[in-house]
């Protein structure tokens, strides 16, 4: 019964592991391939199947009409995904300490009424988001620039590491800062020598979540940005033209998943609250 | 030297309701309490980490009150286990003396005695999250006596431990304090046991208030109310209502109560406590048993009189039926009154006033 079960759980696993890596290797076969091996049916080993080109690859790093270089759009991409990744996690880690440790009271509005009130602006389309900060950003001279659309991803991704962090909190003991106080501490130390180290699992979810839901926005790049900064989502759509150059968009989307693939490899360890176990029996 | 005068928090839950206390150094108090008695809140008031309404707290004769709390000189020992799980065992105890400005070298030195003395020398590079309670118990005892603080305040520190790590423990303790000479020890428990044998002076503490102080041997003969003498008895004493007439003591249903040796107050409703050695085997009391279990070497009885409900102690191990009639005698030696209003009005004939 156990080798059954042993061996159904092997034959699952190995399905889903093909069935989640397999997107990824048609990409890469995809992206060496050239007109004539995408139209003449489904191939899938080089040399074997069809004979490899590198046209996919080297036309995302030339210019004019053979191709586009992303590597613009690659650096506005990580500057605009990593500063306001940084930001909305300093920000949004602060605010989410002081949410699950003082009591706020304005009138009938409480904590659980501000928590739910960065998280609301997730719930809108962003539709409807998209007039009022074109707006904003034209007010500001910030249209099309790097630092504009740092603004509004940071109001994007603030709520992501509200969330995520007040969850993480609540989940350490009050006594771990009041401890850290009776050994010498004042407030802000307890919250930096001992509550912050402590919060590496959470920091890394919610730096996850920002640079994942940065790095893919599509909708306010596209909407708030025209020539002068450009970021990964919109410079893959420019490729299409009237023949869609497949062996390049296969390119393209592997490049631009692999810093994300990357950061979850790096981070992986950390994604567990293992690290709290002993703060509190 | 630590005073509070009139103590006052209003928490939603337990709130202290005008406490005031004396507690000098070199001594060990023991606070013992029913969870929610307020024992927790006083620590906590003290420590600065639950607002006070009203009093103050003086250590040294200086008012502390406003006093932040890292500024205190005091420290706390929680019920639940709690170190720094980012720091090694040595660190951990390190923590207060570097927050005092010590250098890391001397900070980790005295960390290192303090552990050895906790005995967890060979522990030093462990995290917290390996060692077992009774370890990490100790870790973050050794983590409030580095500090040397004025006031060390421990509450309920073996409530989370199991059986035998616990009465361990307690054996210890007297040693792992010893030093600490010139400090005020206060020492939470909802156990009688506990309290008796590791204070110098047993505070009583009931609804937010302190009841009863003193000796512990003291109280135990003589709790001054009927709320002292429910908290520190232990198994529980027996409470039946009864009255005086005609300087005969009886109980509620009209049985006369046996009272040689006592004083009678005039006549009127008193209640009659019983402790469980006060009923034995054999007599002229009849009683239907109800439930019964084993404590250590002995055997609790409940019993159920047609004047109330009693606890009965025998020794050795014995079971017994429940729904079986017994009869049983009691001994009025054993007995205290107590007024309507909950004073102890035992006078037995051989005392005084």
């Amino acid at each position: 019964m156990n080798k059954f079960y042993h061996t159904l759980k092997t034959i699952f696993l190995l399905g889903w592991s093909i069935f989640v890596v397999f997107p990824f290797l048609w990409a890469l076969s995809t992206s060496f391939k050239d007109a004539n091996a995408i139209t003449s049916g489904a191939t899938y080993i080089p040399w074997v199947d069809f004979e490899p080109s590198t046209q996919g690859w080297t036309s995302l790093f030339t210019t004019g009409s053979r191709g586009i270089n992303i590597i613009g759009p690659f650096i506005d991409s990580a500057a605009v995904t990593l500063i306001a990744s940084l930001v909305s996690l300093i920000l949004g880690t602060l605010a989410a300490y002081g949410l699950s440790r003082f009591e706020y009271r304005l009138g009938f509005v409480k904590n659980a009424d501000i928590t739910f009130f960065f998280i609301s602006q997730r719930i809108m389309p962003p539709i409807v988001l998209a007039i009022p900060f074109f707006l904003m950003l034209k007010e500001l001279g910030a249209l099309d620039t790097i630092f504009g659309l740092v603004l509004v991803y940071v109001a994007l991704l603030l709520p992501i590491a509200v969330w995520v962090m007040t969850d993480f909190f609540a989940g350490i003991p009050k006594e771990l800062d009041e401890m850290a106080m009776t050994d010498g501490c004042t407030p802000i130390g307890a919250f930096f020598r001992v509550i912050l180290p402590n919060s590496v699992p959470g920091l890394v979810v919610a730096g996850m979540f920002c640079l994942i839901f940065g790095w893919n926005d599509f909708f306010f790049a596209f909407t708030l940005t025209f020539t002068e900064t450009q970021l990964l989502p919109v410079s893959i759509v420019s490729l299409n033209s009237s023949v869609t150059p497949w062996w390049s968009l296969s390119a393209f989307a592997l490049i631009s998943v692999a810093p994300l693939a990357l950061v979850a490899v790096v981070v992986e360890r950390y994604m567990s609250r293992g690290t709290m176990s002993g703060a509190i029996r | 030297m630590l005073q509070i005068d009139h103590l006052t928090t209003a928490d939603a839950k337990v709130s202290l309701d005008d406490v005031s206390f004396l507690f000098e150094a070199g001594n060990i108090y023991t606070i013992l309490g029913r969870t929610g008695a307020g024992k927790t809140e006083l620590l906590r008031a003290l420590m600065g980490l639950n607002p006070l309404t009203d009093g103050e707290v003086k250590l040294d004769k200086e008012n502390i009150t406003k006093r932040p709390i890292r500024d205190r000189n005091m420290s706390l020992v929680y019920q639940q286990f709690i170190n720094y799980p980012h720091l090694s065992v040595l660190d951990n105890v390190a923590f207060p003396l570097r927050r005092q400005g010590k250098k890391k070298a001397q900070a980790q030195a005295l960390a290192s005695t303090m552990l050895g003395t906790v005995g967890l020398g060979d522990f030093l590079h462990r995290r917290p999250s390996q060692l077992s309670g009774g370890q990490q118990q100790r870790v973050a005892l050794a983590r409030a006596m580095v500090k040397q603080s004025s006031i060390l305040m421990l509450d309920e520190p073996l409530a989370n431990l199991d059986y035998k790590l616990r009465e361990q423990l307690r054996e210890e303790f007297p040693r792992l304090v010893s030093d600490n000479e010139e400090s005020v020890i206060l020492y939470t428990t909802t156990e009688p046991r506990e309290a008796m044998e590791l204070g110098n002076t047993m505070i009583v503490m009931h609804d937010g208030k302190i009841i009863a102080s003193g000796a512990p041997a003291d109280l135990f003969a003589n709790p001054p109310t009927k709320d002292t003498a429910s908290v520190i008895s232990d198994p529980p004493i027996s409470f039946i209502s009864g009255f005086v007439s005609n300087k005969t003591l009886y109980f509620g249903e009209g049985q006369i109560a046996p009272s040689d040796g006592l004083q009678l107050p005039p006549d009127g409703p008193v209640t009659i406590a019983l402790r469980p050695n006060a009923i034995e085997r054999g007599g002229d009391f009849s009683a239907k048993i109800g439930l019964s279990e084993f404590s250590g070497s002995q055997t609790i009885i409940h019993l159920d009189f047609a004047f109330g409900r009693a606890i009965m102690m025998v020794d050795g191990i014995e079971a017994f039926n429940s729904g079986d009639d017994l009869r049983i005698s009691i001994q009025a030696e054993q007995m205290m009154l107590f007024a309507p209003d909950g004073r102890n009005i035992t006078i037995r004939d051989n005392q005084d006033g």
